[in-house]
């Protein structure tokens, strides 16, 4: 009895594996590519000569005053996409609070008058280290300096942020969040 | 804990609910055979399986031929999960040049798809091939999730049946799990989560330009991002359905192509929790009492919503370290606030607190937040869910063969207590069961604080810890809590892919599945030859509010005084020195 379940153990082996390990996914595929194309393809956002400038679920890292900036990211270097980790720094670690107030030095450096408290998600890392997103609390915070350095009115750079903030989902789920690679692209078009 | 944490929470646990008893009722009609529709269009397909296999589907096996061709089918996936990756470097399906993964690590993978655990040592889109990711790992999240499955019905079989000498045959209720119940929904998951974003190609990596230019480690300017793609949505989907976790990248559900939307991360959660949480209603269903399978529910739900009460309620508090800096962690219109390390800003604390006490509740272990940066004691709350043994609601299958096991344990003390025989469901509880139910209760302790205890005292052990104090220590009993409980989260900080945390979480992973099934699988068959005793006056009821809170009692007595003491040197000292500081 026992010797007699060794062939259908090893031929249903093969039949999971074609039918879960190879129809499955390509059928998947085949529906994802015809149906949903870009989202299949990492919605990437391209620039008119066809350059690929990013994912628009896929953050970058800026530091420059111009732009706004994004969560800190634990990748090396920071937002790798071939590479994803979080700090997984413990709360009661002395580099966690090192890497928060290095923050908020580099943001107080890049903004000195700024005296507004500073938006928690702004400060610590994502748990991705490639989060697209930070709160409409920390796009306000930045709104100012990102004007000022532009040259640009406020409220021309609070339109960009809000053309790309998306909100909860049926006003109900997940959290408000702003873009950061979005509105920075969208602030570089809108010099021109 | 704010009003949108309780409004999210709410809403998606009313919606849970709602799917408890039509796909309840569903999966037991499958079970029994009656005609659901697609088990009737499908059953060329399903007899043609049998054929090719050699098996006779009306035969039945007794408990000891049922569990050889359980362990024997998970032994072959074990090899063949280990065969593809070592090899995958020669294999087709390879655009990014994945090199073969390491002996250990292959070792450590294998048994952890396997055992239904899918607890990450690598980083998956740094190290696996998209043949291995689609072709080994996303086989046994469909056999390691309907493995679990099978082992459930043939002990409700244990109940229903008289004077049986069999359990049901295992080829049979495979692969109906499969073809019925992971595969139709496992398709429509999938396409819905590539709507949302998550990537479902064969193209290699995209390079992006960046906006602004990088500057790598060494200062060398860095211009373009390299983002990898691959067959995701397929894997996310069976991944959440089946308890696995096992994510196809580094981060698991962190990442914004695993989980890139408030809707993809509503639709995971309710895929994490949709199969163990209906189960409760099969098993009413099956055993011909509802009342039963409510009250299990029941069971699991009094622990359950403290839990998730406390974890958010924690997180949405914030650090009081961050604060003395001046960090604004209050929730508010423009913020969700909290302790935002580790976490994502479009799920914010209700989503993130949701799916890490949700994730642990059911074995799944995907995380879409770094519960190692977690405050102590909501950090505590996911490692507590898993010590009590994976029962509320444990991953499927095995969740609630789990909590019978507890169950008889309730039902053999009350039955000592009162001076009656215990009975559950008209059968007779005897040593025999009762020895089996107690090695299922006790051997994941075993395989949980033995190794923990090796590892701290021992330098290969504690050349993993990320965290210094007793954070570090936290680390590590997580880590084997997780392995043995069949989990798969971590406290993600530690250094696990070594040779000593491969083979250590390895082998407590493979005990932690297997000791429980065959067990259970042995309760199944002694329960299967007996009578059933009429229901007298005598009878304890089992679905009462008494019995319902008896059994919470006896899950935290067994669960929370084995885990105490290391959870006071852990969490607990973390907590007082935190707030001490």
């Amino acid at each position: 009895m026992l010797l007699a379940q060794i062939r259908p153990a090893i031929v249903s082996f093969i039949l999971f594996t074609v039918l879960t390990g190879l129809l499955y996914p390509l059928l998947v595929t085949g529906i994802a590519q015809t149906v949903f194309h870009k989202q299949a393809e990492g919605s990437l956002i391209t620039s008119s000569d066809g350059k690929i400038l990013g994912s628009s679920l896929i953050g970058q890292n800026f530091d420059d005053p111009k732009y706004f900036w994004g969560r800190i990211s634990a990748t090396s270097p920071a937002y790798n996409a071939s590479s994803s980790s979080g700090s997984n720094l413990g709360p009661s670690n002395s580099a966690l609070l090192d890497e928060v107030k290095g923050r908020i030095t580099a943001l107080k450096a890049a903004d000195p008058s700024n005296n507004d408290p500073l938006p928690v998600d702004l400060v610590t890392s994502s748990g991705s280290g490639l989060d697209p997103h930070i709160s409409l609390a920390a796009a306000h915070y930045q709104l100012a300096r990102v004007a000022r350095v532009r040259g640009l009115s406020q409220a021309d750079v609070q339109q960009i942020v809000d053309q790309n903030t998306q909100g909860r989902f049926l006003g109900l789920l997940g959290e408000p969040v702003v873009n950061v690679l979005q509105v920075n692209l969208a602030l570089d078009d809108y010099k021109k | 804990m704010s009003a949108n944490d309780f409004i999210q929470a709410a809403f998606f646990l009313v919606i849970v609910l709602l799917t408890v008893k039509p796909f309840g009722t569903y999966m037991a009609r499958i079970y029994e055979g009656s005609p659901t529709g697609i088990n009737v269009w499908f059953a060329p397909v399903e007899r043609w399986f049998y054929r090719l296999c050699g098996v006779k589907p009306e035969e039945g096996m007794s408990w000891k031929t049922y569990a050889f061709a359980m362990i024997l089918f998970n032994i072959l996936g074990v090899l063949v999960v280990y065969a593809f990756q070592r090899l995958q470097a020669s294999l087709p399906l390879n655009p990014m040049a994945m090199p073969a993964v390491s002996p250990d690590s292959s070792f450590n993978t294998a048994i952890s798809f396997a055992s239904n655990t899918n607890w990450q040592g690598y980083g998956g889109e740094s190290t696996m091939s998209y043949l291995t990711q689609m072709s080994a790992l996303v086989v046994q999240n469909f056999v390691s999730a309907a493995t679990g499955m099978v082992i459930l019905i043939a002990i409700i079989r244990g109940f229903i049946q008289k004077q049986m000498n069999t359990i049901g045959n295992f080829w049979v209720d495979l692969t109906r799990t499969v073809l019925y119940i992971l595969l139709p929904l496992s398709i429509i998951f999938a396409v819905a989560f590539v709507s949302q974003g998550i990537p479902q190609t064969f193209s290699k990596s995209a390079a992006a330009t960046y906006l602004q230019t990088e500057k790598d480690s060494n200062g060398k300017p860095v211009t373009e991002q390299d983002i990898a793609l691959g067959p995701v949505a397929s894997q996310i989907s069976i991944k959440q359905l089946g308890s696995n976790g096992g994510g196809f990248y580094n981060v698991n559900s962190a990442h914004p192509f695993e989980n890139p939307t408030p809707l993809s991360n509503f639709l995971e959660l309710l895929a994490i929790m949709l199969i163990p949480v209906a189960l409760c209603y099969t098993f009413g269903y099956m055993v011909k009492d509802r009342r039963q399978g409510w009250a299990i529910l029941a069971a699991m739900f009094i622990i359950f919503l403290p839990c998730l009460w406390f974890g958010i309620q924690i997180e949405q508090q914030g650090n009081p370290l961050l604060t003395k800096l001046g960090v604004d962690q209050s929730a508010t219109a423009l913020q969700p606030g909290g302790n935002m390390e580790g976490k994502e800003a479009r799920f914010g604390i209700a989503n993130s607190g949701l799916w890490a006490i949700s994730t642990t509740a059911v074995a799944n272990g995907s995380v879409n937040c770094m519960h190692d940066s977690f405050m102590p004691l909501s950090g505590m709350i996911p490692m507590w869910l898993i010590q009590i043994g994976e029962v509320d609601f444990g991953g499927v299958g095995c969740g609630l063969y789990g909590m019978i096991g507890f169950i008889i344990v309730a039902v053999f003390i009350s039955g000592l207590m009162i001076g009656r025989t215990p009975e559950y469901l008209g059968k007779k509880i005897e040593a025999f069961e009762m020895k089996m139910a107690s090695l299922v209760a006790v051997i994941p302790h075993m395989f949980i604080l033995l190794p923990v205890a090796i590892a701290v005292l021992t330098a290969a052990g504690k050349a993993g810890i990320a965290n210094p104090g007793p954070h570090g220590f936290s680390e590590v009993l997580y880590a084997f809590s997780s392995a043995a409980g069949n989990n798969g989260s971590a406290f993600g900080g530690i250094s696990a892919n070594t040779v000593f945390y491969n083979t250590a979480l390895g082998i407590s992973m493979f005990f932690g599945r297997y000791w429980l099934a065959i067990p259970m699988l042995a309760i199944a068959g002694s329960l299967s030859a007996k009578k059933i005793v009429p229901t007298t006056q005598g009878t304890l009821p089992t679905h009462t509010p008494l019995f319902i809170v008896f059994l919470v009692m006896v899950v935290l007595v067994i669960g929370a005084l084995v885990f105490f003491p290391a959870l006071a040197l852990g969490p607990i000292v973390e907590h007082l020195m935190l707030v001490s500081n």
